[in-house]
């Protein structure tokens, strides 16, 4: 195949299921990707196998353990790591980043940073976005970020999907654009980075609530009526926390919500099923392969809801669920009696 | 006793170097550049409309501005330049060699555009200006100041003695030996022009350029000082797309050429009291535009561009009432009467020159640290760093695939990211004074205390309700101060020492100061109980320190 990016490679850092997915589908358009593995064993057992997060990799695909490298080889960046553990690899990274190289993530959680002080709340100075400490922690200003219905799994048995590149920059979308498309796989681009990525971010709550009615068989109909409802609740939050409303009824909106509550190859779902199934969250955590977002996000927004006054009686229910303070089953009755009022109040 | 005064010496001590005055000697090369220039420019830029439309459209324009709201300072044969234009648009019509015609049209509107906004200045009236800046407002000072007949002729004070100048002033001058520094101060009062203006000369650097208003050259003595200066002139009114692209081509030349600029990033003066929130994006844009030719001329050795945030603290700004006014007027419902503003004419100047200089509390101007084009600091070599410390070579953020691209989207965005860290830096170097923080509590207060009204319903409230008790106000009072220290301690505002003394002598110091030339002190104090006097003007003043979150501790 013709390879539209012939000078340099492109990096992928964290290889986990989405970034492995990403890797192969750079693949098939670009001559040469560096994939990003944290350790030296992993190191070893992936170029021994070729296989990382159970998909097999493309014959392009160079695995490293050298973040020197991903900077001095690739003028675009991939970084799909854990949002805990975005800032420290961001730290390692920034020496070898320069004005000039684009960085697209595509983690969908929150950085808290600096609060000491107990007399405070959590307030949006003390949580940032990827795109965020992307910028506070290296000299890289152009950003980007991916959201949408992109379930690692079906990506890797090549079904066709979607996606949207979001950056302030228009040169940003184009180069994710140019670098990612195929035949099967459409992007869309956005100038609302902040709007994209609070999608992704928010989404994860309302997908372990839904996996949680899965769980409790409640049927379709709760589903749904739970799902719509997830979704005016991301949207205040997140027009409190800088986005607009408009991002959420798209792809990395309305599309990702669809597809993350109604999968159970969705880890955030898989949560909330199992915790309706009564496990405690503990042995949830420690039984999964890689982390699941929405339990980190839950809490955070929980206390961002408070500190600016938003109502969200979901993101507070599934807090309660985490923290043994509610079973599933009191949760499901409580919520079914929340005086909603207006349906839709943010158009 | 006497303190040794710090002096600067003349970065560059032979005028005849300074870039501004190679720029007035080439004056005529340098505008047939910008015309030139912006003429390509604007050709580029279609915006998906024909040179035609564009031009009909700047004729239509500008007929109706000088029919609306003509000025004194509008040159005689402005009527008949554009009488001619628009008869020549109207023939050239449909005519085989049209486009040419059209092209000849535009170059004419672009070259008298930048005749007009092109500064004057002239080296012999600089010197004189300066001259008299600081000697004249010495010897005010030292009448005033220092007890005697031959007061007047006393060298013991001069304005450095008024202008505490604060922050960064060596940093500044090494930029300005390195590169070109564009400097971009917070905008209050039309004092500050000739404040800055004094400023730069103190620090020995060569004098700058900076667009100023085309109304205040409707004044006879800002005109005059203006023009030695090194101001160029800004026309608010003409808004059309030819006459912004000139003026910015003018800017973003005049940069490549390596004058010192000034900018007010804030347009005009802030109405409502509050530091700049929202920067005017074209001329700040020209910098990063300049910066990107320069490096795609000269590669890596261009000169760099620097800017240098300056902040202007004033406990008192003459304008406020008027200003406060206004601001009210444009925001909404308030009916008033309109006043005039303090600055209309000389003789009003005059008078307030004169009080500034013989009473009055001191000003404070803070130089802040430089930035490159994209806001990271730099050191006194002008090489850039990140937050880690690590060296960025700013060339880069031009770079895509190894080498430099325009992309004016990305230009735009870098403008956003620039005018974002100049806010910050603003906060930064405010210094909240005592007079400031008891506007704040009071105002605040008063917000508490009616709940239920909004702010217009507020400033209306009659004289009996306008009343605190000064123990809830020292009260509040301290509990804010607590704050501001906090903030100061973290590095995030500066503080003027007033504030740290104790609670009631903090507070004197500010009800002392508040306002204090004007006609109706914003607020006093009568035995136990603060009475304000004036709503709106300690509405003005209680805004200078929004921003920073305080608003919830009252």
């Amino acid at each position: 195949m013709a390879s539209r990016n012939t000078s340099k490679s492109i990096g992928v850092i964290g290889a986990g299921s989405f970034g492995t997915a990403v890797a192969n589908i750079l693949a098939e358009q670009n001559k040469k990707i560096l994939l990003y593995v944290r350790t030296a064993e992993r190191l070893k057992t992936v170029q021994k196998t070729r296989k990382s997060a159970g998909q097999s990799l493309a014959e392009n695909i160079e695995v490293t353990n050298d973040l020197s490298q991903i900077g001095n080889l690739c003028d675009v960046i991939f970084p799909i790591v854990p949002s805990a553990n975005f800032r420290d690899m961001m730290r390692e990274l920034s020496p070898f980043l320069k004005p000039y190289h684009i960085l697209i993530h595509g983690t969908k959680g929150f950085d808290i940073v600096g609060i000491k002080d107990d007399e405070e709340r959590l307030s949006r100075d003390h949580i940032k976005t990827m795109s965020e400490v992307i910028r506070e922690e290296s000299s890289v200003v152009r950003v980007g970020c991916l959201a949408g219905p992109n379930l690692a799994g079906e990506i890797a048995d090549k079904k066709p999907a979607a996606t949207v590149v979001a950056s302030q920059f228009d040169e940003v979308i184009k180069m994710g654009q140019k670098l990612l498309k195929n035949d099967r796989f459409l992007i869309y681009g956005s100038n609302d980075l902040i709007g994209i990525e609070l999608c992704g971010i928010l989404k994860n709550i309302i997908a372990i609530g839904a996996g949680a009615i899965a769980g409790l068989g409640l049927g379709e109909n709760a589903k749904s009526l739970f799902i719509s409802r997830g979704l005016v609740e991301m949207v205040h939050i997140g027009k409190a926390l800088g986005g607009n409303a408009q991002a959420f009824l798209g792809l990395a909106g309305v599309g990702d919500l669809i597809a993350t509550c109604s999968s159970n190859l969705s880890r955030n779902f898989t949560v909330g099923y199992r915790l309706a199934k009564k496990e405690s969250i503990e042995t949830i955590s420690k039984s999964m392969e890689e982390v699941a977002e929405g339990v980190r996000t839950i809490g955070l927004i929980n206390s961002m809801a408070k500190t600016y006054k938003v109502r969200s009686p979901i993101t507070e229910t599934l807090h309660r669920i985490i923290h043994g303070e509610m079973s599933v089953d009191d949760a499901h009755t409580y919520l079914m009696k929340f005086p909603f009022r207006v349906e839709i109040d943010f158009i | 006793m006497k303190k040794n005064k710090v002096r600067y010496s003349e970065i560059i001590p032979r005028t005849k170097q300074w870039p501004i005055v190679q720029l007035s000697k080439n004056r005529k090369r340098f505008i047939r550049e910008v015309t030139q220039e912006s003429f390509d420019n604007i050709k580029k830029i279609a915006r998906g409309k024909s040179l035609r439309e564009e031009l009909e459209m700047t004729v239509y324009r500008e007929k109706l501005r000088m029919k609306a709201n003509p000025w004194k300072v509008d040159p005689k044969d402005e009527r008949d330049f554009w009488r001619h234009i628009q008869h020549r648009l109207v023939e050239s019509q449909g005519k085989p060699d049209s486009v040419r015609k059209e092209e000849e049209i535009l170059k004419e509107i672009v070259q008298r555009y930048a005749e007009e906004i092109a500064g004057n200045f002239k080296n012999t009236y600089y010197r004189f200006a300066r001259a008299f800046v600081t000697f004249g407002f010495a010897r005010l000072l030292n009448a005033a100041r220092v007890k005697g007949f031959t007061s007047l002729f006393s060298k013991q004070l001069d304005l450095g003695d008024k202008i505490k100048i604060v922050g960064e002033p060596e940093h500044i001058r090494s930029l300005a030996k390195k590169g070109t520094v564009i400097m971009v101060p917070t905008h209050f009062s039309n004092l500050d022009s000739i404040l800055i203006g004094w400023v730069i000369q103190f620090l020995g650097l060569p004098a700058f350029i900076y667009g100023a208003g085309l109304n205040l050259f409707n004044i006879k003595i800002f005109a005059y000082f203006m023009n030695s200066l090194g101001a160029y002139k800004v026309d608010r009114r003409k808004k059309n797309p030819v006459y912004l692209e000139t003026l910015k081509t003018y800017s973003s030349q005049a940069l490549r050429w390596g004058c010192h600029s000034l900018f007010f990033p804030g347009g005009t003066r802030s109405r409502s009291g509050q530091i700049e929130k929202s920067l005017k994006l074209g001329l700040l844009g020209t910098s990063i535009e300049a910066q990107r030719i320069l490096y795609e001329k000269d590669g890596e050795k261009a000169k760099k561009i620097f800017i240098v945030p300056v902040v202007i603290n004033y406990q008192f700004t003459l304008e406020a009432p008027a200003l406060i006014n206004e601001h009210l007027k444009r925001t909404g419902q308030e009916r008033y009467y309109k006043e005039s503003d303090e600055f209309s004419t000389s003789y009003k100047i005059a008078t307030f020159l004169l009080k500034f200089f013989t009473k009055g509390s001191d000003i404070s101007v803070s130089i802040g640290k430089g930035m490159d084009i994209l806001g990271n600091y730099v050191d006194d070599n002008g090489h850039s760093t990140d937050h880690n410390g690590n060296p960025i070579h700013t060339r880069d953020y031009f770079i895509s695939n190894g080498k430099i691209t325009i992309d004016p989207q990305r230009e735009q965005t870098y403008v956003r990211i620039l005018a974002q860290r100049i806010v910050e830096e603003y906060h930064k170097y405010n210094r909240i004074f005592p007079s400031h923080l008891a506007a704040f509590v009071a105002f605040g207060m008063l917000q508490k205390q009616n709940p239920k009204l909004d702010l217009y319903n507020l400033l209306r409230l009659p004289e009996e309700d306008l009343t605190l008790d000064y123990k809830e106000f020292k009260r509040n009072f301290k509990k804010l101060r607590k704050r501001v220290l906090k903030l100061h301690r973290k590095n995030k505002v500066g503080i003027n020492e007033g504030l740290k003394a104790k609670a009631d002598l903090a507070i004197l110091n500010g009800l002392r100061n508040l306002g204090m030339y004007h006609a109706k002190r914003p607020m006093v104090l009568k035995k136990d109980r603060i009475i304000v006097q004036d709503a709106n003007t300690l509405y003005y003043y209680y805004n200078r320190t929004i921003g920073y979150g305080l608003e919830k501790y009252v």
